[in-house]
């Protein structure tokens, strides 16, 4: 059963249009990627989703209901939490700070405590900086933040925008070790990556987007074969 | 000892500027715009006082009431109706529409109550305090004044750090996209935040109008004027920086009247604003970085 839908989505900056009626589907359980070079419309699309871009035409559906004009913040209370990318955490506040906004919509203290403490056991770095100021960390600690932070609102969808850009290569497998952990967790992912190989290697299907348009779709196993991915995304 | 008592009224008046500074600096540093009809809104708090306690004959304490409510409720439907269609405009627009609306509160103002001075009852009933045998009289509202402003800095600082909505207006003023993928309702917080701003207007308005009484529409003009130049000092969207931005100003502006010239004490003012801003462009508690592209 699909959880998110999205149907003939179109997205204008302006005169520019950056998403030129795409459709996709995301089931319930599964990690979704969307791959795709630098301007392929992918961060837009899941700007879109969240509403913190008005979508143009189209429709984007979840759990059954219309979302399109949903503005973000009423939708982390329906379960959709996003990664953004470039992890965009709060640097002058502190590590638990950050993550206590995460679960700004839940109101049952004690369940939020339970919810902190699997946090903490996910990412034991951040318990240990949990009274350091955000923008103090290191780029990894600060993407697994931004994960942790989502994970606190206790979302059965998240979306991850390019999670690990501009990483090392230790930080680069830990974080994709992590977005396993996450989807055995019972939490449905859309992932976006410019990292392909690795995006494919753990999701069970993709979507090619190229300037506005997905080109390819399928099963991410049988997409590691083709010849055409090979060529364009998984090139080393 | 006058010294002494020149220093203390500075303080005073400091305290004034700051707890109106705190509405400049607020609103600046969570909505990212300057709200230069925040100085009129002191003004239509220090009517509704007035209206209450001089014209209905009420007790002050009922009419700061009043006075706290008017301004909450203009403040909020200032910022719904006037600031929040222009989210996303130009800096340049809000800042323009901020000044009507500043121009507009003088004439409505004008209208109702017409351009000549009331005098203001103060609010403050309380006897001056006189210490070395009558050598130094401090005023009461002088008192009542510095202890306010101190209170609402201890006030505003806790609701900020502790409250769950005070969290939010830090999220939103660092990065309002990310807040609201927090769950955060962006205009909400900004309304809250310009409540906030405009009741403490009215507890100005009362301070300012007991220690000055005289109240004519342009009452706010310049005080405000003051107390943004205070925000900007102390550096704008820092709480701290409000407080010691009004104190050092009151300071300046009540040393140069007694000292210098009374006619050049607002231009001495200035004169050391930019001359701050000059060395610390940011003021004095303002963030170092650079603004986010």
């Amino acid at each position: 059963m699909a959880i998110l839908e999205v149907r003939d989505l179109e997205v204008s900056y302006g005169v520019i249009q950056a998403i030129k009626g795409i459709s996709f589907e995301v089931n319930q359980g599964e990690i979704i990627a969307l791959i795709g070079a630098n301007g392929a419309g992918k961060t837009t699309t899941l700007q879109t989703i969240t509403g913190l871009i008005p979508a143009k035409s189209g429709r984007i559906l979840y759990e059954g209901n219309d979302i399109t004009h949903v503005p973000a913040h009423k939708l982390v209370s329906m379960g959709i939490a996003h990664v953004p990318e470039g992890r965009r955490v709060f640097s002058e506040l502190t590590v638990l700070q950050n993550l206590k906004l995460g679960a700004y919509t839940r109101k049952d203290k004690a369940e939020l405590e339970e919810t902190l403490e699997t946090v903490y056991k996910r990412f034991p770095r951040l318990e240990e900086r949990k009274n350091q100021a955000a923008g103090t960390l290191s780029g990894g600690e600060q993407q697994m933040l931004a994960m942790g932070r989502a994970l606190m609102s206790h979302p059965k969808l998240i979306l991850m925008d390019e999670p690990s850009m501009g990483l090392s290569p230790i930080y680069v497998n830990e974080i994709f070790d992590i977005i396993k952990k996450i989807h055995e967790g019972g939490a449905t992912v859309l992932l976006v990556e410019q990292n392909a190989k690795k995006a494919l290697g753990i999701a069970d299907q993709a979507y090619v987007l190229e300037t506005g348009r997905i080109v390819l779709s399928g099963n991410a196993r049988e997409m590691m074969d083709n010849e055409q991915v090979k060529k364009a995304y998984l090139s080393e | 000892m006058s010294f002494l008592s020149y220093f203390i009224s500075g303080v005073s008046l400091g305290a004034v500027y700051a707890i109106i500074a705190l509405g400049y600096t607020m609103v600046y540093g969570i909505a990212r715009m300057l709200n230069f009809a925040h100085g009129d809104v002191i003004m239509v708090g220090g009517f509704a006082i007035f209206t209450v306690v001089s014209t209905m004959g009420l007790p002050p304490l009922l009419g700061i009431l009043a006075g706290i409510v008017v301004c909450t409720v203009l403040g909020v439907a200032i910022e719904r109706v006037a600031y929040r269609p222009l989210r996303g405009a130009s800096s340049l627009a809000v800042l323009i529409t901020a000044i009507g609306v500043s121009y507009l509160l003088q004439n409505v103002a004008l209208l109702i109550f017409g351009s000549n001075s009331r005098q203001f009852t103060s609010v403050v009933t309380l006897p001056n305090l006189v210490l070395a045998d009558g050598k130094l009289t401090i005023s009461s509202i002088t008192i009542v004044t510095i202890v306010t402003c101190l209170v609402i800095m201890v006030a505003l600082t806790a609701f900020i750090n502790k409250t769950k909505i005070g969290q939010a207006m830090l999220a939103v003023s660092e990065d309002r996209g990310a807040a609201s993928l927090m769950g955060i309702d962006v205009n909400k917080t900004i309304a809250v935040t310009f409540a906030i701003g405009s009741a403490l207007a009215a507890v100005a308005g009362a301070l300012l109008c007991s220690a000055y009484p005289s109240l004519t529409p342009y009452t706010g003009s310049m005080p405000g004027i003051k107390a943004f130049t205070a925000a900007v000092f102390g550096g704008i969207g820092s709480i701290p920086g409000a407080l010691i931005g009004g104190i050092v100003l009151g300071v300046i502006e009540n040393l140069s009247k007694a000292y210098i010239s009374s006619q050049l004490s607002d231009a001495i003012v200035f004169a050391v604003l930019i001359l701050v801003l000059l060395v610390r462009p940011t003021g004095i508690l303002g963030r170092q970085i650079p603004e986010k592209v």
